[in-house]
């Protein structure tokens, strides 16, 4: 009988098997393997984790693939990988070098400030941010098999990633609410195709997998988002940034999975040594912000 | 009929619902204590890596080898490569089934597919005769097996990809994702 790859069914069914996990930004091999020890269920390759993207400035692009795909070679689990916003070249050489899951992601310099990539034209899934439920729903539109609240990234403050989640849950149980008539409007409102408010209504909860990202820093942040609703997150400056980087991501692994469970996360929580120096959002203009990028 | 999903990370939730709809009393289950006056448990979809070093974290690999001798469990593509006795790699395993793992047997995301299969005994009370729509994400193989393990389900060019060994059943793929129950109502039996 016909095998069938590429469907939108497996690319969002890769994102269910990561679900209630911690992905992970990683830099090189050995990054790769402390996270996959420390229990990750994917690392996201890339050059600088964000925080060292803001401290540096200048055009932040797709690595290496000569890097990621060492990474690949390094461990089992999924490796995803970042293109700028729109560049539909860059994700053709990620999915040519095998990475599992492209985030077209705001934290590189956007290469399209009016569209992003055409991502049902790929066989590989995309993952892409959102900071509302309009912008979530226009990204599956072009195809993304998985979404994340983009948060602040690199700033280790997770009042963002709260904001976004929360407008995100928030949208989603108004909408449950509204008699059929308002949907079209509610759709115009939000900027969202009307056929996925119609699912997303029916469901209850987004079409694909909804991760949270940008800002989570401890055990305790991991938990808070998972409380809030969503799947699972991602961490990214926040572990390797910190003074003790394998330690950390244990925990904060340990407290996505028993989320629930107070004395667990204040036993994870415990002697995990110096945090990321963290930078504070209301400190920060808004050109410095890197979430409103995506359109 | 109480049955348990170990909750520790994957795509748990998917199963959940799915048994709901069968009527079963669905536990999750992260900590070895509620593993009790279950009938059965389903190991889902995820990573196999971080489920093994969740559940060694957590003191369940003893639990679940002792439940696993008298009661029933279904492992769903990592929860099948944690019911092998070998998977080729260090990594913690239940060893509960007499059967070889080879993970990540397809190749990488890109090559993930979904297949119609036929599947002994699934259909023996139904109505439904039809082949099941079987999903792969990243999937294993099961390599070989023991006495005692019956190949359930193969690809069309014979490799295993589903086997049950007494009220212990691995599949390769992902029943919970799909809309089809038959394989949920198929280990409730097992269960029973």
């Amino acid at each position: 009988m016909e095998q069938k790859t590429g469907s939108f069914e497996v690319k969002k069914g890769l994102a269910q098997m990561l679900k209630g996990g911690v992905i992970m930004d990683v830099v090189n091999a050995d990054h790769a393997k402390i996270a996959e020890d420390a229990g990750a269920c994917a690392v996201m390759a890339l050059e600088r984790v964000p925080a060292d993207i803001r401290a540096d400035g200048g055009v932040a692009r797709m690595s290496d693939p000569d890097m990621i795909q060492k990474i690949i070679e390094s461990v089992s689990i999924p490796v995803m990988a970042k293109c700028r916003i729109g560049h539909f070249v860059e994700a053709q050489i990620l999915e040519s070098i095998g990475v599992d899951y492209i985030d077209e992601s705001e934290v590189l310099t956007p290469a399209d400030e009016a569209n992003h990539i055409y991502k049902h034209d790929f066989k590989v899934p995309f993952v892409c941010g959102c900071r509302n439920l309009g912008e979530a729903l226009r990204r599956i539109g072009e195809g993304a098999a998985m979404i994340r609240t983009k948060g602040e990234a690199g700033t280790g403050d997770v009042v963002e990633a709260v904001r976004h989640a929360r407008t995100v849950l928030g949208e989603i149980r108004k909408l449950q609410n509204l008699p059929v008539e308002e949907l079209m409007t509610f759709a115009k409102e939000i900027g969202a195709p009307y056929e996925l408010v119609v699912e997303t209504r029916k469901l209850g909860r987004m079409p694909v997998v909804n991760f949270a990202a940008g800002g989570i820093a401890t055990p305790a942040d991991a938990a808070l988002m998972m409380q809030l609703g969503v799947d699972g997150v991602f961490v990214g400056s926040g572990i390797f940034k910190s003074g003790d980087p394998s330690k950390r991501a244990t925990a904060i692994v340990k407290a996505t999975t028993h989320y629930q469970d107070a004395k667990i996360l204040a036993d994870v929580s415990r002697n995990l040594g110096e945090a990321m120096v963290g930078r504070q959002i209301s400190s920060m203009t808004d050109a410095e912000k890197i979430a409103t990028r995506g359109w | 009929m109480k049955i348990g999903v170990l909750a520790l990370q994957g795509d748990f939730a998917e199963h959940q619902v799915m048994l709901k709809t069968l009527g079963a009393d669905v536990v999750q289950v992260r900590l070895p204590e509620q593993l009790n006056g279950l009938s059965g448990l389903i190991i889902p979809g995820g990573e196999s890596t971080t489920i093994g070093k969740l559940a060694t974290a957590y003191g369940l690999i003893e639990p679940l080898k002792t439940f696993g001798k008298t009661q029933a469990i279904w492992g769903t593509c990592a929860g099948a490569i944690f019911l092998a006795k070998d998977a080729h790699r260090p990594q913690p395993l239940l060893g509960l089934m007499d059967i070889v793992i080879e993970r990540n047997a397809f190749g990488r995301q890109v090559d993930s597919f979904e297949v119609d299969l036929n599947v002994t005994g699934l259909n023996a009370d139904e109505k439904d005769q039809s082949p099941f729509h079987a999903v792969f994400i990243r999937a294993p193989l099961i390599e070989s097996v023991g006495k005692g393990v019956e190949v359930i389900s193969t690809l069309e060019d014979g490799r295993i990809v589903a086997a049950r060994q007494g009220k212990l059943l691995a599949t390769s793929f992902h029943p919970e994702l799909t809309r089809d129950n038959r394989f949920h109502r198929y280990f409730m039996e097992l269960a029973k």
